[in-house]
């Protein structure tokens, strides 16, 4: 199977959008967690900040995060001409 | 492919158009059993009707998908749309502990609750980016499968059956157990006959249907639980709040018992003072026990610990013999009696470990109590110091200060690594336990597989992000219904509770001064998902419909569990490595065989009540994460991983994480000071996860590159479709 320069970009540019968004997961979650109690000084619509993120927060983020890979991956398939089928 | 698009289309119709009408024949349903409430239907009689509806609900579906083709009964034939995959996979996911067990955890912990709430959802981002699309692209039957195509030989495929094996049925015990517990409780039937009605319900469904009846299930059985958690936080919302979005409404009830915990707190206060005078008696109790402890450590010192320990269960049987011999006999005092002999442990370090128990629960409630949002509270050696220097008249030198201090911040510094720890094994935990991984098999194309994450995720954070809004507004209710008011007018939900069971709800006047005080309160974690429906004022049929919504979780989770080891054993063991050339009519049948085995041996562990169930499920995260998560990603990502690299990388994951175990954790004998960093045994993977990746990468290196045809596989599963792609499909 012999893979084109298009291919190869293809893989880059996932393994970038795969860092880029594990780096965020990172942050919301050990970050956080690692500052929790000097960011409980900050509230957030009424509540400590990280005690916010942990319970509603970062699941927010989680949830839009694999949303945006699955959006932008299902594009990239298309720009690249990788992807199964023309719906 | 236009035409399987349309049909994929049509299907996806079809499927919505069934299960709107099923959430709508649910809800008419209830609404039904609640007319025939009103109209005098026993509540025990409505727990019946629930239990016997919803089970035969199940197999129903069961039996409509029964299938005699390999594809349908392993992977439900490739065609369950992304949406439904998601529900499918968030009934899977939620277990009898995250329907029941969450909220009270989270009532009981507070912030340091949450790491159950991260790690449980934050590890789908680690299935998003690094899992399911490249397995999917793979498109077999099972894990072992990946490992045994992408590393070759025998060795990693059977190292990988072994740890899906162990993992899996360490949890799916868990499940069982949850299944008798709620069929015990709202039918009254005993725990033991609950357990194999519980196994009747899973086996008729998963049987004749595999992976297609189970998915089809698993959606149903999402739909009723998430309405059965729904209904009863949205109402305890607008009781307490005004507002029918707990989410968002629990801000302001957090900050009220923000305040109240200060006021507790505080000994100038009213309720305050009379909060001490119940932690000085806890104080006492604590140290009884600790005497009690002493003495028992005594007795084993010098040999007799069955000695003792057959003393201590005489007591309780001379007991009982009074009770029964008294002139008039006090029938009450007799059962309470009966119970604790029953109960009574069966040697003497199960005995050591009750009292132990009764003493950190004294201990607890002895010393003031920590906000619900404060991360990582330390042990309060600083305050103590003060007071107690205070009594005396004295202040405290520097020097005795910043030790305080010190030892404070070393207390919260530990509970923070433990709590990154755990998080951190649970979300990769997440990422590598077979039964959610197998799910992505099942949708048409890679595609479908990432939206698909992105449905499991938003489904299973429906639940999530309810539970820390639930567990405050019934902190909220507890604080202000009940702190302070008087014994002679306790609301009829804790007297109920109280009479069903009084390890999950328990009020004694200890200081005798006619009102309730927060430390006189005991509420286990079972109580606030079970009881929000009478504290929100709904009828019996809505804590039905709880009890419903909790076996829906504990049985949907046992499903995946249980095909997860039967297909490991049918397809990777017998058909892989024993009898390639089985006919498809054989491998079918071994699977069936095999599962009905798997499910019974469950079902009769789980009668002996094994103990520690909580750890037993945190474990199989660990070991998962250790053994599986290296090979896995690092098969994907790294050409360079070979054979070599896979062996070492999953023995040394499985090894390091199963010895910081042995070595740590009580139940094998293992002892708290043998500890790395603090970090406790549930979180062993934190040692494991790093030992297998180095595993996998110095195991690599010294053995030679994978070939030409590995390397072709990798590329395959890296891209959706490649011109003059391999097909490794398996039908």
């Amino acid at each position: 199977m012999q893979l084109t320069d298009k291919h190869r970009e293809y893989w880059s540019k996932n393994l970038r959008l795969t860092s880029v968004l594990l780096a965020i997961w990172f942050v919301v979650t050990f970050v956080v967690i690692w500052y929790a109690r000097d960011l409980n000084e900050f509230t957030l619509a009424g509540f400590p900040f990280a005690f916010y993120m942990g319970a509603q927060g970062s699941l927010i983020i989680y949830v839009a995060v694999i949303w945006y890979y699955a959006r932008r991956m299902n594009q990239l398939d298309q720009e690249y001409g990788v992807h199964e089928g023309d719906d | 492919m236009a035409n399987a698009i349309s049909a994929n289309a049509a299907f996806f119709n079809q499927l919505k158009k069934y299960y709107t009408l099923y959430t709508g024949g649910f809800i008419a349903f209830v609404i039904a059993l609640a007319i025939f409430e009103q109209m005098g239907m026993s509540s025990q009689m409505l727990g019946y009707i629930f239990l016997a509806a919803t089970i035969g609900l199940y197999a129903g579906i069961g039996v409509m998908s029964k299938t005699a083709d390999v594809s349908e009964y392993y992977v439900a034939g490739r065609r369950v749309p992304a949406f439904f995959n998601g529900m499918a996979t968030g009934a899977d996911w939620m277990s009898a502990a995250s329907f029941i067990g969450m909220a009270g955890t989270l009532y009981a912990a507070g912030y340091d609750g949450l790491a159950f709430v991260m790690g449980w959802t934050g590890g789908y981002v680690l299935v998003a980016l690094f899992l399911a699309p490249y397995l999917r692209k793979f498109g077999q039957f099972t894990i072992p499968d990946f490992l045994g195509a992408r590393y070759g030989g025998h060795l990693p495929r059977t190292i990988g059956v072994i740890a899906a094996i162990i993992c899996s049925f360490t949890y799916v015990i868990a499940q069982i157990y949850g299944v008798g517990l709620i069929t015990s409780r709202f039918t009254g039937l005993e725990f033991e006959i609950g357990v194999y009605v519980g196994l009747a319900g899973i086996l008729v469904c998963s049987f004749l249907g595999g992976m297609r009846a189970v998915t089809w299930t698993q959606v149903a059985q999402y739909i009723i639980l998430i309405i059965a958690y729904m209904i009863p936080v949205v109402w305890l919302s607008v009781n307490i709040t005004g507002n029918p979005i707990p989410q968002v409404a629990y801000g302001q009830a957090l900050q009220k018992v923000t305040a109240k915990e200060k006021e507790l707190n505080d000994p100038t206060s009213v309720l305050g003072t009379a909060e001490m005078s119940v932690r000085a008696i806890h104080k006492e109790k604590a140290k009884e026990w600790g005497d009690k402890i002493k003495t028992l450590d005594d007795a084993v010192k010098a040999g007799n610990g069955a000695a003792f320990h057959a003393e201590q269960k005489g007591k309780v049987e001379q007991k009982l013999a009074d009770l029964k011999a008294a002139p008039t006999p006090d029938a009450k005092a007799i059962v309470a009696a009966e119970k604790e002999l029953k109960d009574f442990p069966a040697n003497i370090d199960k005995l050591k470990a009750k009292w132990s128990g009764a003493e950190k629960g004294a201990k607890a409630k002895s010393g003031a109590i920590a906000a619900h949002a404060q991360p990582f509270s330390g042990k309060g050696a600083e305050k103590k110091l003060m007071k107690e220097s205070a009594d005396k008249g004295e202040t405290p030198t520097p020097e005795a200060v910043a030790k305080a201090k010190a030892e404070d911040k070393k207390a919260s510094d530990d509970k923070r690594n433990n709590f990154i720890a755990l998080v951190l094994c649970l979300m990769v935990g997440t990422a590598s336990l077979p039964h959610i991984l197998m799910r992505y098999y099942t949708t048409p194309s890679v595609r479908d597989a990432r939206k698909s994450v992105f449905w499991s995720l938003f489904f299973i954070f429906l639940l999530y992000f309810t539970a820390p809004a639930l567990a405050v507004l019934a902190k909220y209710t507890v604080y202000h219904d009940l702190v302070g008011s008087s014994f002679s007018a306790l609301p009829a939900w804790v007297q109920n509770w109280q009479a069903v069971d009084s390890t999950l709800m328990k009020i004694v006047d200890m200081n005798k001064d006619g009102l309730i005080q927060l430390a006189e309160i005991t509420i286990g974690t079972d109580l606030i998902v079970l009881a929000t429906p009478e504290i929100a004022g709904l009828p019996y049929v809505i804590a039905g419909l709880v009890a419903a919504g909790g076996l829906a979780a504990a049985l949907s989770t046992a499903y995946g569990l249980l095909l997860t080891i039967a297909k490991a054993l049918s397809h990777d063991v017998y058909y892989k490595m024993i009898d390639p050339h089985a006919s498809t009519v054989r491998r079918l049948t071994v699977s069936k065989m095999l599962l009905l085995v798997v499910a019974i041996l469950a079902a009769y562990v789980t009668s002996l009540k094994p103990g520690d169930i909580l750890f037993l499920v945190g474990a199989a995260f660990s070991l998962a994460a250790s053994a599986f998560f290296p090979a896995l990603v690092l098969g994907v990502f790294w050409k360079r991983a070979n054979y070599l690299g896979a062996v070492i990388g999953m023995l040394a994951g499985l090894g390091m994480c199963m010895y910081y175990m042995f070595m740590t954790y009580d139940f094998f004998g293992g002892v708290a000071a043998n500890e790395w960093f603090a970090i406790k045994p549930i979180s062993a993977g934190i040692f494991g996860l790093p030992a297998g990746f180095l595993g996998v990468i110095i195991g690599s290196l010294i053995s030679k590159a994978p070939s030409q045809e590995i390397t072709d596989l990798v590329d395959h599963v890296r891209y959706p479709n490649l011109e003059s792609d391999i097909n490794t499909n398996a039908a």
